[in-house]
């Protein structure tokens, strides 16, 4: 059929409202069929069925049956409760029925044929009694224990799920998990539309629960191992997988928080949606740098959220309070979220998927995970989890900035968890052992796209906030503390030394022109009394010339008067 | 429980709160073939053995459909003996006379 094939109607589907789920399936269950839920005892799948019935009587308008049997109407509704939803009242406004199947084998007793007519008579009974869309069967398994007549059994159940299908009703029936089946029974033989398995297992004490759509005949879906959370925000499941590499970047720079910082950076700061690493030592200040970070992305009016694993909100609040920060006001004013969570409350995988919800919920710009160093497990998982979590915010666009903690003054293989290639920039924070103190310094390993300074430079944690401190380099290296301080000191010395040499130059230098300036007055002195005793002989000469005159003329006269 | 369907009411209705009297529910799903073999045979077997103090409430649930999941009915049909306490129900057709009267708990009172 040609025609067919060239305009086939996708598959209609029942979308279940339960986050993730329904991108995974690509829409939800196969509507007007049944789906087989299974796994093991406490794997949440009466969570997901009642879950699935929920949503589908408050978000789409498709009211649902509960045929329950195991759990009593009101077990149920305490349960479910949990999830934050008010089964009472949904049943009270006829948008779900409740029906308990219990079948007590003690007062039972099979004598001849029989078949389940009451079973379906019951549920068709519901089903119309609210106009129900939507049908759970919570482990119709149960009723292999109740009765014996096992063929009778298989063979109603066969006839059930086609009632189901004749009617169109979309229905979830969970399953317990069987050895080398998917159920005790072999449900599965007869629900072949949709499997999805739920598992919860147990690795080095931490529970991580997953799930799996096993089979969905006639639609494309995702089979990997999703986690998947329950929780008071009712389940939700996380598609997460290796991103592509194909996020947008932006050219827009962000600042650090730390303005000392923001100057080694070529571009002013870091990108925006970067990711970035700050690696250091115990007491570096990587939280208050991490602070710094957030209230300033705060201050630009940025949602920001902080993923705490090691100390509570109002330790770091109250920490940033020291260097000046005041990040109450930012929660105040419901820019800033604080999620703390010890690591070892989930798996690895539950954290991702927590994360994963947090930032669907709050929206964040920018994010803060102090200490990604704090999550334990097989290297192997630690490092795929890690790089799940970088995919996310980076396709996000998400400033990220993460902390690491490092045993040791040396970068080791182990210690940066492989994350350095993930990383767009790279400070290590760390304590330089010198003269008997301790020197806090910082370095911009990489920054990816822009110039940075090569410099080691030692930076203060104040009242007012972290201050870098302008570097000493000299031929004896980069010095910090109080050799730095010593070698200020020295220099400032050797500045007075030198201005007081200049001065005594000076000094010599006047007294010298000043003696200089007296022998050549005492000369000019001897030269003009010289002249004035020239001046004197002279005239003395031309006294006594005249002198010779008048007496060669009274001569003269004399002899003419002799004569 | 104490809804009164339309069935076809007690058989007979002599002697109430007697110790040994029997009131029994048959709950079936309307004229099936299974259902009037278990009507049958357990006519039967009252009439043999409980003449004159036991009471049959036929119900059909496609009548009454609700009352299938106020009554914990799954099996059709299913007989249920509310009288003498405790509670038993029997599923099937009841073709097995022994196990109705061992089921029924009649069989002792039958030895004198």
């Amino acid at each position: 059929m040609p025609a067919e094939a060239t305009a086939r109607p996708s598959l209609p589907k029942a979308p279940t409202g339960i986050a993730g789920f329904d991108d995974i399936t690509l829409g939800g269950l196969p509507a007007g069929r049944p789906t087989l839920v299974c796994g093991s005892a406490g794997s949440g799948k009466t969570m997901f069925a009642s879950t699935f019935l929920v949503n589908g009587a408050t978000l789409y308008d498709e009211p649902g049956v509960f045929m329950s049997f195991e759990e009593r109407a009101e077990d149920l509704v305490a349960n479910v409760a949990s999830l934050g939803y008010d089964l009472d009242k949904l049943v009270a406004d006829g948008r779900i029925a409740i029906d308990h199947v219990q079948v007590d084998r003690s007062e039972i007793e099979e004598n001849g044929e029989y078949d389940l007519e009451g079973l379906f008579l019951r549920l068709g009974w519901a089903v119309d009694s609210v106009g129900a869309k939507r049908v759970v069967l919570d482990t119709i398994e149960t009723l292999f224990s109740s009765l014996d007549n096992e063929a009778v059994l298989r063979s109603e159940l066969r006839r059930l799920f086609g009632w189901i299908k004749e009617r169109g009703l979309t229905c979830v029936i969970t399953g317990e998990r069987g050895e080398g089946q998917f159920t005790r029974q072999g449900l599965e033989e007869y629900v072949s539309d949709c499997v999805v398995l739920l598992d919860n297992r147990v690795h080095e004490q931490i529970t991580t629960r997953r799930l799996r759509v096993v089979k969905y005949r006639g639609s494309a879906h995702g089979t990997n191992e999703y986690p998947f959370l329950i929780d008071s925000q009712g389940i939700s499941v996380l598609p997460v997988t290796g991103a592509a590499l194909t996020h947008e970047v932006s050219s827009e720079t962000v600042s650090s928080g730390v303005p000392g910082l923001d100057a080694m950076l070529g571009a002013g700061g870091f990108y925006r949606g970067s990711s970035i690493l700050l690696t250091g030592t115990a007491g570096t200040g990587k939280t208050t740098f991490s602070s710094c970070f957030v209230d300033a992305a705060c201050a630009r009016g940025e949602r920001c959220l902080f993923f705490v694993f090691e100390e509570s909100p109002a330790q770091i609040i109250r920490n940033a309070r020291s260097v000046g920060l005041d990040l109450a006001r930012h929660v105040e004013s419901g820019l800033l979220r604080f999620e703390a969570a010890r690591p070892s409350l989930y798996g690895l995988e539950m954290h991702l998927a927590r994360m994963h919800r947090d930032l669907d919920l709050f929206q964040p710009q920018a994010v803060v995970i102090d200490p990604i160093s704090a999550f334990n497990g097989p290297e192997m998982e630690v490092q795929s989890v890690l790089l799940r979590m970088v995919d996310l915010l980076k396709a996000r666009g998400i400033t990220a900035l993460l902390t690491s903690l490092l045993h040791q003054n040396y970068v080791s293989s182990q210690q940066d968890l492989g994350m350095s290639s993930l990383m767009d920039s790279w400070v290590r924070l760390f304590n330089e052992e010198a003269n008997g103190e301790m020197n806090r310094t910082l370095y911009v390993i990489k920054s990816r796209g822009m110039s940075h300074s090569n410099q080691v430079r030692e930076y203060v944690m104040s009242g007012s906030g972290i201050g870098m401190i302008e570097p000493y380099i000299g031929p004896e290296g980069v010095l910090t503390g109080s050799a730095r301080v010593i070698q200020a000191s020295r220099e400032q010395a050797a500045r007075v030394r030198r201005r007081q040499e200049a001065e005594r130059r000076q000094r010599d230098l006047a007294r010298r022109r000043e003696a200089t300036e007296r022998q050549m007055a005492e000369l000019r002195a001897a030269l003009e009394a010289e002249e004035e005793e020239i001046a004197l002989l002279h005239s003395e000469d031309a006294e006594r010339e005249a002198a010779l005159e008048r007496d060669r003329d009274a001569m003269y006269r004399h002899r003419n008067a002799a004569e | 429980m104490n809804a009164q369907p339309e069935s076809s009411g007690p058989l007979t209705t002599p002697e109430e709160d007697d110790a040994g009297f029997y009131r029994l529910r048959l709950y079936v799903a309307g004229q099936t073939p299974k259902s009037l073999t278990a009507m049958a045979n357990l006519k039967k077997v009252c009439e043999q053995h409980l003449a004159g103090r036991y009471e049959i409430e036929v119900i059909d649930l496609m009548q009454n459909p609700r009352l299938a999941a106020g009554d914990q009915i799954l099996a059709i049909p299913t007989l249920v003996r509310r009288l003498p306490s405790p509670l038993k129900r029997i599923i099937g057709d009841l073709s097995n006379t022994e196990k109705v009267l061992v089921g029924l708990d009649i069989r002792p009172q039958e030895a004198p």
